[in-house]
């Protein structure tokens, strides 16, 4: 199958190496992970992220169809503002997690599921409409919208300069329509680094508008960067923290229990509120090597020689200049200070848990 | 461009090893560690332990990738850049200087011959 190329390729093509990532070509790196990484922190960054799926819900039974398939309480939601929310099956496994907003004019929604999964999610969304009888438009608009994110302290100031609103002054998940450069955009105050942002979806024709009007404001980032950021702030990354095949697990055990309204009906809500009730025996927790080297993902967690667990995601924290992780261990191991190994190249590096996110919440 | 030295012989998979007589420096090559990205990490054998041509000696890991280090040329390791431990960073910013990683009492010098010369390891990454 061939990779999907996002609509900005051409724009940084001769700058950038590119990786497969969720059916898509994408760039991984500009000029260094590690200088792409500190100026989020320090500065601001501009990250290609049309990889994302983007599907669109609309009619007079929207909300209830948001409702019904996603793990949040959707009708919390006023026009113009998001939520973060799981896609759950019948058992209460994650599928996909996902940014709904409910866009700034009447009852309708755009969600963004992740890379390559906006299909299945589309064919998951029509087929209950059906089942449901239930009156909504579920439109997969992946390949009609680009998506960029801006990212770090200064994001704020440097939208702020190309938008036609005033962007300093929305709350944290809000969204506005814009207009950047005569482009009409989506405008969100959200973001997968931990700092500050905006993530700006446009029609694809018009990217490279979009693109050229942060030309020179914004060091252009890759996904290695976007890995290593997400990571220090300990947030999942789909099918890899989670994946229905790969690494089935509910919200309660991948951390993100309070995504789950258990007083709303979702498909996956009374298995869920049968493990909340429970307990669960696994969860994910972040850790720190204590020796040299480096937790990378499919490693195993191990205690006193037994295999205990294994690690997810794993890098060298370019922030903190340590051996950073996140995986699942027991939950009677899950405590911050508990000592625990990590086999690398099958020899046992000490660690320690640690809360997550790893560094301070901008 | 990457640099190429002329004074030391390569390896396809990227190692360099310098050819002054019965001692040898090795290393990774410029192309290489700008494949890697930021080096983070090196596990390196120690002093007195032996290496052998054609086999894994080591591992680097950058931020996205973590690769096995192969040995160009056999010999016993007579000093280990500890540097690299803490500053990992070297192999990037002087990969045939201050990066470089192990040297080595040659066991046979003419194994140099089964390396390629400058011109021919140029000609491979171009």
């Amino acid at each position: 199958m061939a990779l999907r190329k996002p609509p900005l390729y051409d724009a940084y093509a001769a700058e950038a190496t590119f990786t497969e990532f969720g059916g898509w070509e994408m760039p991984v790196e500009f000029d260094s992970i590690r200088a792409e990484h500190t100026a989020v922190r320090e500065s601001v960054g501009i990250f290609d992220v049309s990889h994302m799926g983007e599907i669109v819900v609309s009619g007079a039974d929207a909300t209830e169809l948001m409702q019904r398939l996603a793990s949040n309480d959707i009708t919390r939601l006023s026009p113009g503002e998001s939520q973060y929310s799981a896609i759950t099956d019948e058992s209460g496994i994650i599928l996909d997690d996902t940014i709904v907003y409910r866009l700034p004019e009447g009852e309708e929604y755009l969600f963004v599921p992740n890379a390559g999964h906006d299909e299945e999610i589309h064919d998951r969304w029509v087929d209950y409409r059906d089942q449901w009888n239930l009156d909504a438009t579920v439109e997969n608009q992946t390949e009609a919208w680009a998506m960029v994110a801006v990212q770090g302290p200064d994001a704020a100031a440097t939208v702020d300069r190309v938008t036609d609103v005033d962007v300093t002054s929305l709350s944290k998940g809000d969204v506005v329509t814009a207009e950047i450069d005569g482009v009409e955009s989506l405008t969100a105050r959200t973001g997968y680094t931990g700092e500050d942002g905006f993530e700006i979806l446009c029609p694809t024709e018009e990217a490279p508008i979009l693109w050229s009007a942060f030309e020179g404001d914004c060091t252009p980032c890759g996904l290695g960067s976007r890995d290593t950021l997400r990571t220090e702030m300990g947030y999942l990354l789909s099918g890899q923290d989670f994946d229905p095949d790969a690494e089935p697990r509910t919200p309660y055990e991948a951390g993100i229990g309070w995504t789950v309204a258990l007083d709303t009906d979702f498909v996956g809500r009374d298995a869920l509120a049968e493990i909340e009730a429970a307990g669960v025996e696994e969860t994910f927790v972040g850790l720190v090597l204590r020796e040299r080297g480096i937790a990378r993902h499919g490693y195993d967690i191990a205690v006193d020689g037994d295999v205990v667990g294994h690690v997810t995601s794993g890098t060298m924290s370019p922030t903190l200049g340590e051996a950073i992780a996140l995986g699942y261990v027991p939950s009677s191991l899950s405590t911050p200070g508990t000592e625990i190994a990590v086999v690398v190249r099958d020899q046992e590096k000490r660690a320690e848990i640690v809360s997550t996110p790893f560094i301070e919440d901008n | 461009m990457f640099e190429v030295p002329e004074d030391r012989k390569y390896q396809e998979s990227h190692e360099y090893a310098t050819t002054d007589g019965e001692t040898a420096t090795i290393g990774i090559t410029d192309f290489a560690q700008d494949e890697l990205g930021d080096v983070v990490f090196v596990e390196l054998p120690a002093v007195g332990d032996e290496i052998t041509q054609n086999e894994a000696f080591g591992v680097v890991e950058s931020i996205k990738a973590v690769s096995d280090l192969y040995a160009p040329i056999s010999g016993t390791v007579t000093a280990v850049n500890e540097e690299l431990f803490d500053r990992p960073e070297l192999v990037n910013e002087d990969p045939y200087g201050d990066g470089w990683m192990l040297e080595i009492d040659v066991a046979d010098e003419s194994a140099f011959d089964d390396l390629l010369s400058a011109e021919e390891y140029r000609e491979q990454t171009e």
